[in-house]
């Protein structure tokens, strides 16, 4: 498997890269990791004339906490998120997600700006950070702008990301004391894309009451999912059992699976189900304070 | 229409003019001749590509050389220092850790650098840092067995200068 | 100082040094000067009439040398090759491809990456045409005939039977308790991690044809090339098959692929070495399937617990063409292996194979002709049988095994057992994995409605052929050779008509002789694979190295110390009959200080021969086999099921083999491991299906599931030993056992945890959402 020609850029600065995609437009394609992009290539199913490459551009990898937020350079790596103690200690629905992506290999290579940018329904991060409540900063000739990631995913592979617009950095609102949060991933095998995957994060309140939570569905729809109903059961109420599995059905019919090697839609929707229910009870466990 | 690229590979600079869609595998196998990195599949699963870049264990069919100019590559042909076998390959070959051999450079890398991390691993880490490698012939039990043998040995020793990113 | 372990020691592997190291020598690792790469065009259709190849725009880009089409191919009558069943497969298509990922075209250049781009610019014309995927509407008889180039107008290949219809069908008229089941093995792919590839090189002025190429069986290859296209000037003499390391092969390297012809006419069209390396696409799509066995499956037996009768009704789909690997005389392999372990009055087995437009094969994935459909067969039949009858599977089969005095057995469908004791390796099992605890402990999980299953497999297997009254490939019988010269100094060398793929012969074969001759390991190279110094031989799949190569390493060994003894008496001024041998070395009786080792026999058969006999210290043996061997073993699977996923996870599972006497049990516990997780692998996850109009699913190893560490679990072995009493060695074989054995231990594991739920059956693989499916069905959810 063998790509296509094209030409290569590796520019030093972000405005530099800016220029370069204002100059070929469309031909133009950004590559980060290249975990998904090459693979496309290699089958020419991808086939760009111009490849701008960012990884020579300083500062775009970092995981810090600051204003509220937690933020994470564009470039950062799957594997720095699973080995971050930011996120392994404050995290864990990001700490869970980073850990199933792919493989370990690929998660070395890999970014979560390119994974986003990308926008494959199949991309762990679309889901977990729908459901932390993040946005994205896209960086263009008018400077920078801020997306909330449930206005991000337009479509199967698009995004609200414009040609000449880098994706340069991830925030999420900075975790809390009762916070808590968990990925869970059904997959074939490991390194495989999801059957289907589930991402919940939320706040308690001192009550014990879902003050916060967002709820984010992996391949079950042409794009990531948020699971806005089921969030809106369990808003303002105690997870117990019966709400929790009141959510959960919610979710269920809220994503849109399709038929394909991985089960039928209705296995699917029914793995969204489980999923959201075993995700919900771990993160409430977290949140409470458990492990 | 040639990029100029630098790489230093198992202790030595190479240069070269490279097509950039020359994926990084093959300039290590075709352009540098160190042919024991190998490919097994084309969509980013197999592993048998694996190199270290600085100091990270990646699949070099998913990369151009060009991503790896000014960077630093670390094959199967560099594990070994002064004709001196590194433990990991003497772990493989005592315990039975390779059969045909075509995924056996990949995934000592992969232990290479998952050793440098976590020096001490469970079997379970084991097992879970080598899941981006896939082989064919060993059922896997006697590359954990060979990976825990080396790690073994190797605790207490320092890792060869300039491996460690 | 070099020491001879010889047989029953885990000597550790020469092989490994360059392997380790980087420096093995696998097919794409050779390049030679002026070397071309062909790379090809491939069909998108599962069956169209091809209307126009155009080239123009590919042999426009500079580097591009020719587009070779079946048309030209065609000039040189080589647009067709035979197969090894008697059938016939298109190279290049003149006009019509009979499936998706079919060989269309193919595209010399001077480099991989302007092959490629070449490959991408040829442009092809078709015109669709209906599709037949599934075999049993193939035979209906308004099925599109497939294949317009045989006389007879259908798609049914051939029937095949044995066994005795009539007493069956009254066996199983009469019996107490019947059970019949459709069981559907998939097509499967080996993926060995190292694809196919050839280097073919033409020396125009000697003409000589050296090709280079990954191939299990070289001298076969040899003189199918010889046979195919010694109208070209090809002669047998004049042909080197040079097969490097191999990247595994399993069955997949023993065909012969359309790409190595074309290479082999592109060099000698061009008389520049021609590359040709296929990538894993198109190895998973085109190259040799196995199984695809649609079986329906009867057993019968009395009240008691009995089997009295076994009858399996089989459709094979072979794809387009028959291009299955197995010895002549068996078009459905050894598949009449399928009763097993059990003692059986009655059996009878019909196959009948048919054409679809799909990719041929019908090879083996490692495993002897076509023994894992009939051992998975038995072995889901007989758990089947067992809960129907609500006896203990273990029960159950420890009252039906064949019992150790009766071997040797032979079987109501013809085989002769050499030896076995089926109650020893069971038991075994049953003690390693505490088998009493478990069932108490399934027990009382089922009161909490948890899902826990037992499966157990007692296979025979049947490996090693062929005897020679029997066992042919294309006329050649399938025998198999060593050729073992001791040096003057007394190191040797040994050569074998067998090639390793990752086995360990160097490592083994050299135990062999060191075990007959007293030389040390170390003192012996083991070389195979290259025809112009090798003896000849069938090659390295079904098991057959240990049987028969390894049994003609002994043979020539034994040959050469009746040679040493000659030797050893004339220095020794003793008679022949008053020397005795202790490995290493003749000495005579009574006074064992008067001794001759090897080393120095070797020496004098230089430098000091007797007179009246030859110089030298050398053997060739070709062994023909007086029967097969029967390799067998018990092994027991745990696994736990999650009921809200489907997801079937295997807590445990024991292997008790019994391969009779181990050249090296190191390797042997490598095989078997190796066996396992791909016996593991169709259980749970690998499956090769194609939609309506012929579009394969599961085409890469996105979505063709290889184990990885994390599935594979960490597999528990043992043995027991039962020599073979036939072979030299008293040994069977052993590299395919584990995948013949495990896919019914795992499949009957899972049905045995949900049979109390009404659930009796689900074919492999089964994925998480089979179980899901019938769980919902049954009324259970979480």
């Amino acid at each position: 498997m063998i790509p296509g020609s094209f030409e290569y850029f590796s520019p030093q600065t972000l405005p530099e890269a800016v220029t370069l995609l204002q100059r070929y437009g469309e031909d133009a394609k950004v590559l980060a990791g290249g975990h998904s992009l090459i693979p496309l290539m290699k089958l020419r199913l991808a086939a760009p004339r111009y490849l701008v490459d960012l990884s020579r551009i300083d500062g775009l990898t970092y995981i810090r906490e600051s204003e509220g937020f937690l933020r994470v350079g564009a470039l950062t790596r799957h594997g720095d998120i699973e080995t971050s103690d930011v996120i392994r200690s404050g995290y864990p629905l990001l700490a869970d997600a980073a850990r199933v992506i792919a493989d370990p290999l690929v998660r070395n290579m890999g970014t979560v700006g390119g994974s986003l940018a990308h926008a494959d329904p199949a991309g762990d991060w679309g889901a977990a950070l729908l459901a932390a409540g993040a946005h994205v900063v896209a960086t263009g000739p008018r400077g920078g702008r801020t997306i909330p990631l449930d206005e991000f995913f337009v479509g199967t592979f698009t995004t609200a990301l414009q040609p000449d617009e880098i994706l340069t950095e991830i925030g999420i609102p900075q975790s809390q004391k009762n916070s808590g949060g968990a990925y869970l991933k059904l997959e074939r095998k490991v390194g495989d894309f999801a059957i289907a995957a589930v991402g919940v994060g939320l706040l308690l309140s001192s009550t014990g009451a879902c003050e916060q939570v967002g709820i984010g569905l992996c391949n079950v729809g042409p794009t990531s999912l948020r699971a806005g109903q089921a969030e809106q059961v369990l808003r303002g109420k105690k997870p117990d059992d019966a709400t929790i599995a009141r959510a959960a059905e919610t979710a269920a019919t809220e994503s849109d699976p399709a038929d394909d090697l991985r089960g039928p839609a209705d296995y699917k929707r029914d793995m969204v189900r489980v999923l959201t229910a075993r995700a919900l009870r771990l993160a409430v466990g977290r949140a409470k304070g458990g492990a | 229409m040639g990029n100029r690229v630098k790489i230093t590979i198992n202790g030595s600079v190479h240069e070269a003019e490279v097509e950039p869609r020359l994926l990084l595998v093959h300039f290590l196998r075709e352009v540098v001749g160190l042919t024991g990195t190998h490919i097994g599949c084309d969509t980013t699963n197999c592993g048998a590509c694996t190199v270290l870049l600085d100091g990270r264990a990646v699949k070099s069919c998913t990369m151009f050389a060009v991503q790896a100019d000014g960077r630093t590559v670390m094959t199967v042909e560099g594990l070994a220092q002064n004709g001196q076998l590194h433990p990991i390959q003497e772990g493989f070959h005592q315990k039975h850790g390779l059969q045909c051999g075509f995924c056996t450079p990949g995934m000592m890398i992969t232990a290479f650098a998952l050793l440098q991390r976590v020096p001490n691993p469970t079997e379970e880490q084991i097992r879970w840092g080598i899941s981006g490698n896939l082989c064919r012939c060993t059922g896997y039990v006697n590359i954990v067995a060979a990976i825990k043998d080396a790690a073994d040995k190797m605790r207490g020793t320092p890792a060869p200068a300039g491996e460690r990113s | 100082m070099a020491v001879a372990h010889g047989m029953g020691h885990s000597v550790k592997r020469k092989e490994d040094a360059r392997f380790i190291r980087g420096k093995g020598n696998y097919i794409d690792d050779l390049k030679l000067p002026g070397m071309l790469y062909l790379d090809i065009v491939r069909s998108p259709y599962a069956h169209a009439k091809i209307t126009a190849i155009r080239a123009e725009k590919a042999l426009a880009i500079p580097g591009v040398l020719a587009v070779i089409t079946g048309r030209d191919l065609d000039k040189y009558g080589l647009a067709w090759m035979p197969t090894l069943m008697s059938d016939r497969q298109m190279v290049l298509p003149i006009d019509t491809v009979l499936y998706q990922a079919q060989e269309v075209a193919a595209v010399l250049a001077t480099q991989r990456y302007i092959a490629a781009d070449g490959a991408a610019a040829v442009e092809v014309d078709y015109e669709p045409l209906p599709v037949v995927v599934d075999p049993k509407k193939a035979l209906r008889p308004d099925a599109p005939v497939l294949r317009e180039d045989r006389e007879q107008k259908t798609n049914h290949i051939w029937h095949w039977e044995v066994g005795d219809r009539d007493a069956t069908a009254r066996a199983l008229e009469q019996a107490d308790v019947t059970v019949e089941e459709d069981l559907y093995i998939p097509r499967i792919h080996v993926a060995s991690i190292e694809t196919c590839g050839c280097v073919a090189q033409w020396d125009s002025v000697d003409g000589k044809l050296t090709l280079w190429m990954t191939t299990q069986a070289p001298h076969a290859i040899r003189t199918v090339v010889a046979l195919v296209a010694g109208h070209l000037g090809l002669a047998e003499h004049k042909i080197r098959v040079v097969s490097p390391d191999i990247g595994g092969g399993f069955g997949g390297k023993v065909p012969v692929y359309p790409g190595y012809v074309v290479a082999v006419a592109a060099s000698v069209l061009t008389g520049k070495p021609v590359k040709w390396i296929e990538d894993r696409m198109e190895n998973i799509q085109a190259d040799s399937f196995a199984r695809d066995y649609h079986i329906t499956a009867e057993l019968g037996a009395k009240r008691d617990g009995t089997l009295t009768a076994l009858r399996f009704k089989t459709i094979a789909d072979h794809g387009a063409f028959d291009a299955a690997a197995n010895p002549s005389k068996f078009p459905a392999g050894l598949f009449s292996i399928c009763t097993g372990s059990y003692d059986f009055q009655s059996a009878f087995v019909e196959v009948d194979g048919a054409y679809t437009n799909k990719p041929p094969g019908g090879i083996a994935y490692r495993c002897s002709f076509r023994v894992t459909e009939a051992s998975y067969a038995i072995e889901r039949m007989a758990d089947i049988m067992a809960h129907e009858l609500k006896m203990d599977p273990a029960e159950f089969r420890l009252k039906n095994f064949i019992r150790p005095e009766a071997f040797p057995y032979k079987s109501p469908l013809g085989w002769t057992y050499d030896s076995g004791n089926y109650q020893g390796a069971l038991k075994k099992a049953m003690e390693m994995i505490g088998y009493t605890a478990l069932r108490r402990e399934q027990a009382e999980k089922r009161t909490r409605g948890e899902l826990m299953g037992i499966g157990i497999s007692s296979f025979t297997e049947i490996v090693g052929a062929g005897p020679s009254h029997s066992f042919d490939i294309l006329g050649l019988k399938m025998f198999d050779s060593a050729e073992i010269r001791v040096h003057p100094t007394g190191k040797a060398v040994a050569r074998f008509g067998t090639k390793s793929q990752g086995q360990g012969h160097e490592t083994t074969y050299a135990q062999v002789i060191a075990h007959e001759l007293g030389i040390p390991e170390d003192d012996i190279a083991v070389e195979e694979g290259d025809t112009d110094t090798a003896p000849y031989g069938l090659g390295t799949y079904a098991s057959r190295s240990t049987p028969v190569a390894a049994a003609a390493g002994a043979v020539a060994a034994r040959k050469i110390r009746d040679k040493a003894r000659k030797i050893a008496a004339h220095l020794l001024e003793a008679s022949e009959s008053d020397l005795e041998w202790e490995r290493g070395k003749f000495f005579v009786k009574g006074s064992p200080q008067r001794a001759k080792t090897i080393q120095e026999i070797a020496f004098a058969a230089y430098t000091n021969h007797p007179q009246g006999l030859e110089a030298g210290l050398e053997a060739v043996a070709y062994y023909d086999p007086p029967n097969l061997t029967f390799p067998f073993g018990s092994y027991i699977c745990v696994v736990d099921i999650d009921k809200g996923t489907g997801e079937v996870k295997i807590r445990r599972f024991v292997a008790v083999d019994d391969c009779g006497n181990i050249i090296n049990p190191m390797i042997v516990e490598g095989q078997v491991h190796g066996g396992l997780t791909m016996g593991l692998a169709p259980a749970l996850y690998e499956e090769i299906t194609y939609d309506d109009d012929g579009n394969i699913r599961g085409g890469s190893f996105m979505d063709y599931l290889l184990p990885t560490s994390m599935e594979t679990p960490r597999w528990e072995t043992a043995n027991t030993v039962t020599p073979s009493p036939h072979h030299p060695l008293g040994a069977k074989g052993v590299g395919e056992s584990a995948t013949v054995g495990a896919p019914a231990a795992i499949a009957n594991a899972v049905i045995d945890a949900m049979w109390h739920l009404g659930v009796r059956h689900i074919d492999i693989p089964i994925t998480p959402w089979k179980v899901w499916k019938v769980l919902r069905q049954n009324g259970v959810t979480e």
